[in-house]
């Protein structure tokens, strides 16, 4: 079980979250050509080491918290804040 | 015979104040509270206590820990009864009963063991090898190899058991109650640490407690433990799974040990999920077995169970004894056993070049020896000694397994022959025997180090702790002995892995087919697969690998540890969660209102909602068909409290509005409502709701009941992650409020004597909002339908939805008000072709579900860039339709696949699927739903809805999916 630190409720259990994905994703502009939107919609890295996500803590505050986490090791490299 | 002959006249951890009655295979004996059901077996003279895996050969008990790879058994009766249970882990308690498995139809005569002369059919790989042709013979070989081979059979009942789980934190916890955990809980615990201390056995001391003078040493170590109000001792807990973060979880096993005597309003497992800043493995070390020809026999023994047998439980394995031993311990094993009393005819030392090189008796009768040389080959004539006990000794194998299980790194240790902890996760630290630090005293120091590390690692100062004075040792020694090739004219099975009958040969076997890799032997020999994970066995086993491969020890590697270390019960790990308290039951404000009127419940997500209301003596069908009938002739009410409902407030709020919905709402005023289609990023419709403008920057959105969550998820995740620019804040509102749908068309005649406000057409139009007082009640109502009829929604302070609604019944008395349940909603709503969960599936768009002319084009919106995909606007995207049987009478099943004829050969190309389907109470005749590729262009065709599931097939005839009111002309006066 990971400790996920939430900015809000300081550090709590994973159980209480929803992994919500890749926070280092922008979305388009409204007007953007659609391989732009395709990319954004569909496309995933699959790191191996850190990656900076979303959990959505659905059980808590309902904050998306961002984190940088190894996918090797689940160690939380930089404690996260808010979304964006 | 004497009751328990083979039990000490004194002596030992047991109460013999007290005796304990139980039975094993029917047969009654006696033991004593301090019992194991293994060392009462054993008092008892039970020697065969199960037939092994594969070849059925009796097997006895081998080792005194969680390790035993034989002893395993069914415990209890009934649905209460666990098959493959460690009668070396079961502690006594009377009335217990015991069977032995594997065995048919007794223990003593058992047919299977047919298998054991019929070995040359059963080598490594033999269900790859044997069975492989023909296929259609599979089912067949299946059974009899099931039968055949394996072990516990499961227990077809529900577990009747309760099951508990708890959540804890604490700075140190130390695994292993043994010499070294409790120095290390001691130096953590004197630190001003909060500290656990857990142990899998029934009391604290570690493998001290089976040699000769107790855990006599740790005794004042343990009572300032139990007195510390900031240590917590969790006896019969076993540590069975280490995680990320320094969780570790687990399973206490609280009223096993008691039988009939257990406290009813105890659990009977409980299993932990620990949050540790600091983790101390102190899980000791296992004894390995030796390999040689006829290993397996009754009563072959590991030393150290033997003295456990003897110190802790003054019983005897046996009466004249050989040990076998290649290292360091042999000295103890023959004094505890010549101190019993016991016979010593032989000490067999490896490292003087002896080694025992074969057996005989069903029941140990006498061993061989032989000298051998240095690849374990006997090079003269062996000799025959008579004994009934080996006590065997291959050296100690540290428990490595929780360090593994965070992915700690192993390095071999030559020193011991075994594998010791090297780097792993930051927070844990291994200590004693567990490290390969076997003499006592290094031990305990350990320990003590251990403690002090994590209690630093914590920012507090360890303490200065003397140690227990403990006799002088021997330095450990060990010569590796992996297996003892078999004399020349004495064959017999060298069993690696008892448990799953595996043995050396099987693993040359593998080695010689070329498997390289020891993940790869393992699931090839099945080695270490067994229930017991090869505790005993994988050493040896890659020891064995490596040797025949020319390789080192440290090259070929261990196979991977996971989690559980030992099994856990299914029940501790489901926990109470199980039957109705799986999930929440969300019930409405109306629930119980519905119950007392004898409603029919259904459920939907977590929620139950009244399906219809039968009177006394009406069917459930012919209740909702009466509902819908009510609903569209003059009124009825429904409970729609579970939609989701969302509050949205902030400056911002239109704007945002503005691109969740592809439909537009800049222009919605203050007091009206909408209705709202809310899309993916990639252009699939989310949910459908409505929106109700309630001030200039506040709006009332209801979302489908299923859909609740994710659509609040997804505002927040837009407002938070890709607009947080944008004033504007969301909150579930779905508890706060009760929601009542009223429909029909005499609805605005009983809503005009509740309301206090002008209800009619011109006050409040089609998709009109208005707050009004209904009972004493501030509601608000919408005009907005779902049924097809002049209707409201109306949406109540939670607690005053039970006042609204009878004061509705009341007022609606005079014309035939009736409450109508889902059934006839869902009915309704197929009348008129609304898409509802089973049509918005995460596949269809808009225009699929025939909504295109909603979809704005004057607005950017979340889905619309990729809702201009060529792709979604391809002529055969499955779109929605409406069918009707040809018959006029035969229901369209549900889940039906469309399909152009009935005669046709499979593969069938299939055109879509009903969605769908009701009889319609307002037609009379069934309809249904279906996404049809083509949709309306086929309106007329003429197709088949097959469900051969059923094998039912239905001739229908595509039509427009509206089938009531098309034009909507009963929704707008
Ligand atoms: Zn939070």
């Amino acid at each position: 079980m990971l400790l996920i630190p939430c900015p809000h409720c300081g550090p709590r259990s994973h159980i209480e979250f929803t992994y919500a994905g890749d926070a280092t994703l922008r979305r388009p502009a409204d007007d953007a050509p659609l391989a732009e939107w395709a990319d954004y919609v569909y496309l995933r890295d699959n790191p191996h080491g850190p990656h900076r996500e979303y959990w959505h803590h659905v059980h808590g505050c309902r904050a998306y918290v961002t984190v940088e986490r190894d996918t090797a090791t689940h160690a939380i490299v930089t404690p996260g804040g808010e979304a964006s | 015979m004497s009751a328990e002959p083979f039990r000490l006249p004194s002596g030992g951890a047991i109460d013999r104040t007290r005796t304990l009655a139980f039975t094993f295979d029917g047969r009654s004996y006696t033991g004593h509270p301090g019992d194991t059901l293994a060392s009462a077996l054993l008092a008892n003279g039970v020697r065969i206590v199960g037939r092994s895996f594969k070849y059925h050969r009796p097997r006895g008990v081998f080792t005194a820990g969680p390790e035993e790879p034989n002893a395993l058994v069914r415990v209890g009766e009934g649905a209460r009864a666990e098959p493959n249970t460690r009668a070396t882990m079961v502690e006594l308690y009377d009335g217990l009963v015991a069977q032995s498995q594997n065995c048919w139809p007794s223990l003593g005569l058992d047919i299977w063991a047919l298998n054991n002369l019929l070995a040359p059919l059963f080598p490594a790989g033999f269900y790859y090898k044997t069975f492989m042709a023909p296929a259609r013979a599979w089912p067949a070989y299946e059974r009899i190899i099931r039968r055949a081979a394996g072990i516990g059979a499961h227990v077809p009942h529900a577990d009747p058991d309760r099951y508990e789980r708890r959540f804890a934190h604490c700075d140190v916890l130390v695994v292993g109650g043994g010499a070294a955990g409790i120095m290390a809980a001691t130096a953590a615990a004197r630190a001003g640490a909060d500290v656990m201390l857990i142990d899998e056995r029934d009391t604290l001391g570690g493998h001290l407690r089976g040699e000769r003078g107790g855990a006599e040493i740790l005794l004042p170590y343990l009572r300032e433990l139990a007195a510390d109000k900031n240590v917590r001792l969790l006896p019969r807990t076993t540590a069975f799974g280490v995680y990320d973060h320094g969780t570790v979880a687990l399973a206490e096993r609280v009223t096993d040990h008691l039988g009939a005597a257990a406290t009813p309003s105890l659990p009977r497992q409980r299993l932990w999920m620990v949050r540790a800043r600091e983790i101390v493995i102190a899980a000791g070390a296992i004894e390995r077995p030796l390999v040689f020809a006829g290993n397996d026999r009754p009563t072959v023994m590991l030393a150290s169970a033997v003295r456990t047998y003897i110190n802790r439980f003054a019983v005897l394995p046996g009466r004249r004894a050989v040990v076998f031993t290649n290292n360091s311990d042999a000295a103890c094993t023959a004094r505890d056993l010549t101190a019993a009393g016991v016979e010593v005819a032989a000490v067999v030392d490896a490292r003087a070049g002896q080694a025992v090189v074969a057996t005989t008796g069903r029941s140990l009768r006498a061993v061989a020896i032989s000298s051998i040389d240095d690849a374990g080959r006997p090079i003269d004539a062996s000799r025959w000694i008579d004994c009934d006990l080996l006590a065997v000794s291959g050296g100690l194998t540290p428990s490595v397994h929780l360090h593994s299980h965070t992915g700690g790194k192993l390095t071999w240790e030559e020193t011991i022959a075994a594998f010791v902890p090297g780097t792993g996760a930051a927070n844990i630290r291994v200590c004693g025997a567990a490290r390969g630090v076997f003499p006592l005293a290094d031990s305990l120091s350990d320990g003590v180090r251990a403690g002090g590390v994590a209690a630093q690692a914590l920012g507090l100062k360890p303490p200065a702790l003397d140690l227990p004075a403990c006799a002088p040792e021997e330095p450990w020694s060990i010569r590796p002995l992996w297996e003892v090739k078999s004399a020349r004219n004495m064959r017999g099975k060298r069993f690696v892995d008892l448990q799953d009958d595996v043995t050396a040969d099987d693993l040359e076997l593998a080695v010689r087919e070329n498997y390289r890799s020891i993940e790869h032997v393992k699931r090839y020999t099945t080695l270490g697969m067994g229930t017991d994970q090869g505790k005993t066995a994988n050493l040896n086993g890659l020891a064995i690998v490596a040797q025949r491969r020319a390789e080192t020890i440290a090259t070929v590697g261990t196979t991977t540890f996971r989690s559980p270390y030992t099994p856990v019960a299914l029940g501790a790990l489901a926990g109470p969660e199980t039957g109705k308290y799986f999930e929440p039951i969300r019930r409405t404000p109306l629930h119980d209102w519905h119950a007392a009127q004898g409603a029919t419940f259904v459920e939907a997500g977590q929620w139950l909602r009244p399906r219809a209301y039968p009177r006394p003596g009406e069917s459930f069908n012919a209740a909702w068909r009466r509902e819908v009938l009510s609903v569209r002739g003059t009124a009825g009410i429904c409970d729609v409290s579970t939609l989701g409902k969302i509050d949205v407030q902030g400056p911002d709020a239109t704007a945002f509005l503005e691109r969740v919905y592809c439909n537009g709402f800049a222009r919605l005023p203050v007091g009206h409502g909408r209705y709202g289609l809310m899309l993916r990023e990639d252009g699939i419709v989310l949910d459908d709701g409505t929106v109700t403008r309630i001030g200039e920057r506040q709006y009332f959105l209801t979302t489908t009941t299923s859909n609740a969550g994710r659509a609040l998820a997804h505002l927040e995740y837009l407002l938070q992650a890709v607009w947080p620019e944008l004033k504007v804040r969301v909150a579930s509102v779905t508890d706060q409020y009760g929601q009542i749908a009223l429909a029909g068309p005499r609805s605005r005649d009983v809503l005009g004597k509740v309301a206090d406000i002008a209800v009619d057409s011109a006050a409040l139009s089609f998709l009109g909002s208005a707050v009004t007082t209904i009972a004493g009640a501030r509601v608000r109502l919408l005009r907005v339908s779902y049924s097809g009829e002049l209707a409201y929604e109306i949406a109540i302070p939670a607690g005053h939805t039970v006042a609204v609604w009878e004061a509705l019944l009341v007022a609606g008395q005079e014309f035939g008000l009736a409450p109508y349940g889902a059934e006839a909603m869902a009915a309704m709503r197929i009348e008129k072709g609304h898409a509802a969960g089973a049509e918005i599936n995460g596949q269809t768009t808009p225009a699929d579900l025939g909504l295109a002319r909603l979809v704005s084009t004057k607005k950017y919106f979340v889905g619309r860039r990729l809702l201009e995909r060529p792709a979604m606007a391809d002529a055969a995207r499955p779109t929605l339709i409406g069918l009707t049987p040809v018959d006029g009478v035969t229901p369209i099943p549900a889940g039906a696949q469309l399909i152009a004829d009935a005669r046709a050969k499979p593969p069938v190309k299939m055109l879509g699927h009903v969605t769908s389907a009701t009889f319609s109470p307002t037609l009379g005749r069934p309809i249904a739903l279906a996404l049809l590729t083509g949709g309306m262009a086929r309106i007329d065709e003429t197709l088949v809805a097959a469900s051969p599931l059923d094998g039912v097939s239905v001739a229908a005839r595509v039509v427009h999916p509206v089938f009531y009111d098309p034009a909507g002309e009963r929704l707008h006066d």
